[in-house]
């Protein structure tokens, strides 16, 4: 099926700026739907709030744009609902760990079955540039008018001392890579979690005199490693990208199936 | 009525009645008062073919029921005070969306903590108002345990008829006391969802009204795809600034419940054909003021009660009406007169005289009996 055949051209030309990352992404997770073979009436795409939040609704899935930072509660729902529906979550990195961070790590904790893709623009690019748990130290946002002076959240230490049983992380400039990631982070049955690094040219490249988006991709492309490279011994501030945790659990929803059943009729 | 006879307790009557009504999903947080109906939901539901979940806070409830009822299935929470007012934001949600669903609220005493097993009626006007933006709701609640059940299953009909949140807007007392109940034999009165008849293959829009209003649906993992969002959005389900989206959309979403009141107003009328002195009351109230009117036609006094079931949209027509002969209209709830103010906007008299509590303890009847006596001229 022609990459077309999954867009909803009808809500074309879509909100983000140029340069900006989230398109990429997107992209990257139609093949890896595509690959999958999954029959569109069997996903469905949940999403919070934020420029990142409205990716599901280009898509022709069944689509679901909720809160801020409430996706992965109301996706909580669909899976119990119908489990067997292949769920993938969509979030900013303030909408998943800010606002929606308890839903985070009880979603990770509880392994309920979807895939949840956080894309981390270190910004809030939505409301106008201001910081995250996702923004560098001494960075400037339209809130850090002096640098951020709050430590950064790493996404994927977060996402494993949840319990996440599937753990990775890639950028938008690795687009095959983060491609074959989303593969595997669907097929996983348990709460899968990557992290797509992606860049905010307007609020977040801009004022911090970072460039355009191309010289954010060239970011992407010189500040990261694949995981377990020397590059990192020498340069610890480079960030790894791969998957660092997949492991077997018994998820949520398999569990609820194992000690329900036979729980008989009601006298 | 044919069914079988219980002997329960009011959080056991929700419960009840949601099972009766089709529930397919429950997720809860504990809170008191109202966590026997959460518990309840973990042992029983499971054996009906239902799902329950308990979650990290009322919000992430809220939410995952909505998520639930999009795959077609009857949904329900329950909470009190504090997570009543954390689930106000995902209310809205389903109001914008439509997304059928039930929300009980046992009410206790706040602001805030206040008195956790202290019974109260305060949360009237945040069922009506709590979340933001102009919008319409239903509220229904109860006196009775038998009136409990049947306002949950009705609570459950109207969600799906209207595609609306539905509060159930109980208290403490209410909640926790005990009363045999009839539950009836299966399926008479339950309302199924209305589920699009649009084929596969041709275009569904799920927010393009019938010319009755409703709006027939199409569960996720059905033939149909399409966008579920809270922004103010097209008959697709897709974002729109358009100012006359907007318009239609808000003016559809107050007038389907609001211009439906003939509908969904539930109330009971207890001697007031020719009643010189007429009682409003709801909930558990509504038991010490019908006990006040046996007690005063037993001396003579011609004193009626209207019961309200349906809170919002508010009946005044029914209140009005009530209240056509009498001079004198007694206002009953545990509340700084939250119903009293819709009372007085209905009925024609001035002498509209609140008699509350607020302090957690239940209202009795000799709290009516001393206001009563004050306006009849009798003294204290």
């Amino acid at each position: 099926m022609p990459t077309k055949d999954f867009i909803r051209q009808r809500f074309f030309p879509h909100l983000w700026c140029a340069g900006c990352g989230h398109g990429t992404i997107m992209a990257s997770l139609v093949q890896a739907i595509e690959e999958l073979n999954l029959p569109k009436n069997n996903v469905v795409l949940v999403s919070g709030i934020g420029c990142s939040s409205r990716l599901p609704g280009y898509l022709d899935f069944h689509t679901l744009h909720t809160l801020h930072g409430r996706a992965l509660a109301f996706t909580a729902g669909i899976k119990l609902g119908r489990p067997e529906l292949t769920v993938i979550v969509l979030m900013g990195d303030g909408d998943a760990s800010a606002i929606g961070g308890n839903h985070l790590i009880h979603a990770a904790r509880r392994n309920i079955d979807m895939t949840a893709i956080v894309l981390n623009n270190s910004i809030y690019g939505m409301t106008g540039g201001q910081n995250s748990p996702t923004t560098p130290l001494d960075a400037l946002s339209a809130t850090t008018p002096r640098g951020n002076i709050d430590p950064a959240f790493d996404l994927v230490e977060l996402a494993k001392g949840a319990g996440a049983s599937f753990v990775a992380r890639s950028t938008a400039y690795h687009f095959a890579e983060l491609k074959q990631m989303l593969v595997r982070a669907i097929s996983h049955r348990g709460f899968s979690f990557v992290e797509a690094m992606s860049g905010c040219p307007t609020y977040y490249g801009r004022r911090n005199k970072l460039g355009s988006g191309v010289d954010l991709m060239r970011m992407f492309r010189d500040r990261t490693v694949p995981m377990g490279s020397d590059k990192k011994n020498d340069d610890p501030s480079l960030i790894e990208r791969g998957i660092f945790v997949e492991k077997t659990r018994p998820s949520y929803t398999d569990q609820y199936r194992s000690i329900t059943q036979g729980a008989g009729e009601d006298s | 009525m044919a069914g079988t006879l219980r002997f329960i307790q009011g959080n056991e009557a929700v419960v009840e009645g949601a099972l009766y009504a089709g529930l397919g999903f429950y997720a809860g947080y504990p809170i008191t008062p109202s966590t026997e109906i959460t518990e309840l939901m973990a042992e029983r539901l499971p054996k009906k073919g239902g799902a329950y979940i308990q979650m990290e806070d009322e919000i992430a409830s809220m939410c995952s029921i909505i998520g639930a009822s999009l795959t077609g299935k009857k949904v329900m929470t329950a909470t009190s005070g504090p997570g009543f007012s954390l689930m106000q934001e995902a209310i809205g949600y389903a109001v914008m969306a439509e997304v059928p669903c039930v929300v009980v609220n046992v009410q206790r005493s706040g602001p805030s903590t206040g008195l956790p097993t202290g019974v109260a009626q305060g949360d009237v006007m945040q069922a009506r108002w709590g979340t933001h933006g102009d919008h319409a709701i239903i509220a229904l609640t109860a006196s009775n345990l038998q009136d409990v059940f049947k306002l949950t299953v009705e609570a459950f009909n109207m969600a799906e008829t209207y595609r609306t949140p539905v509060i159930l807007l109980l208290d403490e007392v209410v909640g926790h006391m005990r009363e045999k109940v009839i539950i009836p034999d299966e399926g008479e009165f339950v309302v199924e969802r209305l589920i699009t008849s649009v084929p596969e293959g041709t275009d569904y829009h799920p927010y393009f009204a019938r010319e009755d209003g409703r709006l027939p649906m199409s569960d996720f993992g059905g033939v149909h795809r399409y966008n579920v969002t809270g922004l103010v959005h097209d008959m697709w389900g897709f974002p729109s600034n358009d100012p006359t989206v907007a318009y239609n959309l808000l003016r559809h979403l107050v007038d389907k419940i609001e211009k439906r009141i003939h509908e969904i107003a539930r109330y009971q009328e207890h001697r007031i054909e020719d009643a010189d002195i007429l009682i409003v009351s709801y909930g558990s109230s509504a038991r010490s003021a019908l006990h006040m009117v046996e007690k005063g036609r037993d001396s003579g006094v011609r004193i009626g009660l209207l019961e309200l079931n349906t809170i919002w949209p508010f009946p005044h027509e029914a209140v009005r009406r009530a209240a056509e002969k009498t001079e004198i209209v007694l206002v009953v709830e545990m509340n700084m007169g939250q119903v009293y103010q819709e009372v007085k906007r209905a009925v024609k008299t001035d002498r509209v005289y609140l008699v509350n509590r607020f302090d957690g303890v239940f209202i009795s009847h000799k709290d009516i009996e001393k206001v009563l006596n004050v306006v009849m001229g009798r003294g204290v």
